[in-house]
């Protein structure tokens, strides 16, 4: 394939959708399959053929709309119209009505005006609801594959790297490093072979951004992997999936057959001396495999456990030789920023964290669902204007941003601007960008609790610090949460938190208390009122039945 | 411990084929120890210890190594599973939507824990960490169908059903 054929493909393919006067696109991400999807599916396709309006409109199935807890959701590109709770009669009302008398079905529509829309900023999800996730073509038609062929035609991989660095992109897995600065090392290093990986093993709770990337938009995923491979100077692509996630596997499976069979893959792309080849790896289900060295060694077969950095990937990676590792929206960001420059790119957001980020809202909030934003907007706006705040009669008390890793900003910090460096401010981080909203029902020092028997259970034994630290923050909340702590407990508690986060090995371990670290800040009077019960109360307690074990550890 | 051979495995047990084929594609090479592993829990639906003597001769690795990478992963099983599994995620969204009453109520009508079988051999209860349908929290997977919004009762009710079938079933 030449450059010439891509964008006659192109052509091809925006000359066939012009073709239709509607296109249904429904979602087809997993939680509107969850939701009952198919049935909408199948429902719409039955209408359409019977009313004979095949010509007037076409169906495909598109990547996550959004708002995930009104689905099925439905999009009318003529209007354009979003539905919400579409089931079968609903569906069979659109075609009726919408495409064939051109009346807008009243009970289900949502108003695109609505902050939840107009708040946003969509780079990552450009393509969300407006192409079939499984199909190149239609990548193709939204200039998809284009940002491959200007830097394989037009540029050098020095040129394709300084653009990425003067737009300044971050890592998008939580840790905010600067992405063009990493392919750098990558590429300076000298090595018969090098690897580009992408950490597609979103562990943390309550995340489903990328997810929602791989399962809408793969393709965004691989041009950007390939992208990368040319930086570098890399032949070889893994991308390591979660294994509780068939759909976006079965996507990334689709995606790479597409573009191998149209030679956007493999060997001497676009008729340049590039070959890339992209594998997928399943993971099968370990938290700390989203570590990145312990991301590495499970691509190699073996037991996903952590070591000593430096040496970083980007010199020893992948059977000791230089590795790219990135995570899914890394990847998503790369081909628009060659597309549109990187002065484009840098005038989003805020100056030290350029562009946007993409975030799971979900827990008690009455619109969960994924979202972009530009980096630096109000956490308020995220929550309140974006989510609509907490269900009726319910308080809002807390956001969990980052994961079991992350921290809970409460209420006096709503106004805090959303980046990589304010969060840290408040304890919390970046993260992967799930964050669960929390209500005055949930009770913090139990939310601690949850947060620490799930890094308890997920260490992966390697350090002690972490294997048995986690193990005793776990068990003294659980003393504080049944009412049988003595103060002395809770500053142990504390104690062990600063030990566990200076001395582990690994992120897992390092960033394992900042729950409990967090919500003892914040939340100090749910601890406290936990633990005057007990000393009025238990004067038998066995005081010093922790100490000895700590001290050993 | 018998030595099966590659080719034809002394059970006659033409799964070994399937999971052949695998082997061969990807090199026998230890590197794709995971990858051989997920195929091989397709076919036989757990890992059995004579499974993966199996699987560490064809790859040539120690037998700890195969062992140590089966165990280390939540996602592998060395036990049979009951005929209908049952997975609640326990991921933060659904935790604070609820989860653990679904727990606990299912935990006491099959009067067994997650990570168990119930005793005639029926539901497997499961706890995934996180399915990602965070949207639709609390979320349980009924033998791959996702059921998101899920109430207690509702739980119970699907779990009796399984358990009723069966008993129509066998009368």
């Amino acid at each position: 394939m030449t450059v010439e054929d891509l964008r006659e493909l192109a052509e091809k393919e925006q000359a066939r959708q012009a073709e239709y006067e509607h296109r249904i696109l429904y979602c087809s991400s997993a939680g509107c399959v969850s939701s009952g999807c198919d049935a909408v599916k199948n429902e719409l396709k039955k209408a359409i053929g019977e009313l004979d309006l095949s010509k007037k409109c076409e169906m495909i199935g598109t990547g996550c709309l959004g708002l995930c807890g009104e689905g099925p959701l439905v999009f009318v590109s003529s209007g354009p119209t979003l539905y919400q709770h579409v089931d079968a009669a609903a569906a069979r009302r659109i075609v009726e009505e919408h495409i064939g008398q051109g009346k807008k079905v009243k009970e289900n529509e949502i108003d695109l005006n609505d902050p939840f829309f107009a708040s946003q900023k969509k780079i990552v999800l450009e393509n969300m609801g407006k192409i079939n996730a499984e199909s190149i073509e239609e990548y193709i038609a939204a200039d998809g594959y284009e940002a491959l062929a200007k830097a394989l035609t037009e540029m050098i991989p020095e040129e394709v790297i300084s653009e990425i660095r003067k737009a300044g992109l971050r890592g998008r897995g939580g840790a905010g490093y600067p992405t063009g600065l990493k392919w750098d090392i990558v590429r300076k290093g000298v090595a018969d072979q090098k690897y580009v990986v992408c950490n597609a093993d979103e562990g943390d709770p309550g995340a489903f951004m990328d997810r929602s990337v791989l399962e809408g938009d793969p393709h965004r995923v691989l041009e950007g992997m390939a992208i990368a491979g040319y930086a570098v100077g890399a032949n070889q692509g893994f991308i390591y999936v979660r294994a509780e996630y068939p759909l976006a596997i079965d996507r990334l499976k689709t995606a790479i057959k597409q573009a191998e069979r149209l030679g956007l893959l493999g060997n001497g792309i676009f008729e340049s001396h590039f070959n890339f080849r992209i594998d997928i790896r399943i993971g099968a289900g370990a938290f700390v495999c989203g570590e990145e060295t312990a991301l590495l060694r499970s691509v190699m077969g073996r037991r996903g456990r952590p070591k000593v950095r430096p040496p970083y990937p980007s010199e020893k990676g992948l059977w000791d030789k230089p590795t790219v590792i990135n995570n899914v929206e890394t990847y998503a960001n790369v081909a628009p920023i060659l597309r549109n420059g990187s002065g484009w790119f840098a005038a989003i957001g805020t100056q030290k964290s350029p562009g946007t980020k993409v975030f799971a809202i979900a827990g008690n909030v009455k619109r969960p669902g994924l979202i972009e934003v530009p980096m630096g907007i109000a956490l308020r706006k995220i929550i309140f204007d974006i989510g609509g705040g907490t269900p009726e009669g319910t308080k809002f008390k807390a956001a969990q941003a980052g994961g079991p890793s992350g921290g809970c900003i409460p209420t006096e910090h709503l106004d805090i601007l959303v980046d990589y460096e304010s969060l840290q401010t408040v304890g919390a981080m970046m993260g992967s960008g799930g964050m669960i909203v929390i209500d005055d029902t949930s009770n913090m020092v139990e939310v601690a609790k949850y947060f620490s028997e799930f890094c308890m259970d997920e260490s992966c034994g390697k350090c002690i610090p972490c294997r048995v630290g986690t193990k005793h923050i776990y068990m003294m909340l659980d003393k504080i949460v049944k009412g049988e702590a003595t103060e002395n407990d809770f500053d142990l508690l504390k104690e062990l938190c600063v030990m566990v986060k200076e001395t582990s090995l690994c992120g897992l371990g390092q960033s394992a208390p900042n729950g409990v670290i967090s919500t003892v800040r914040f939340f100090k009077d749910e601890y406290l009122s936990k633990l005057k019960k007990s000393a009025e109360g238990n004067t038998h307690l066995n005081e010093s039945s922790s100490v000895p074990v700590v001290k050993e550890a | 411990m018998v030595q099966p051979e590659p080719k034809n495995h002394p059970s006659g047990d033409n799964r070994f084929k399937l999971l052949d084929r695998a082997i061969t594609k990807y090199h026998a090479s230890g590197d794709a120890l995971i990858e051989i592993l997920h195929v091989a829990q397709g076919i036989f639906g757990f890992l059995e210890n004579d499974l993966m003597v199996y699987i560490a001769n064809a790859l040539k690795l120690p037998l700890s190594r195969v062992y140590g990478v089966a165990t280390f992963y939540h996602f592998f099983r060395l036990k049979p599973q009951g005929e209908h599994t049952f997975v609640l995620c326990t991921g933060t969204a659904c935790y604070v939507k609820g989860a653990n009453e679904i727990q606990k109520s299912v935990e006491h009508h099959c009067g067994c824990k997650f990570g168990e079988t119930t005793k005639d051999n029926k539901v497997s209860l499961i706890s995934a960490r996180c399915v990602g349908s965070c949207g639709l929290a609390p979320v349980a997977v009924l033998d791959d169908a996702v059921a998101g919004k899920l109430t207690t009762n509702e739980a119970v009710r699907r779990i009796q059903q399984w358990q009723e079938e069966k008993k129509e079933v066998a009368a």
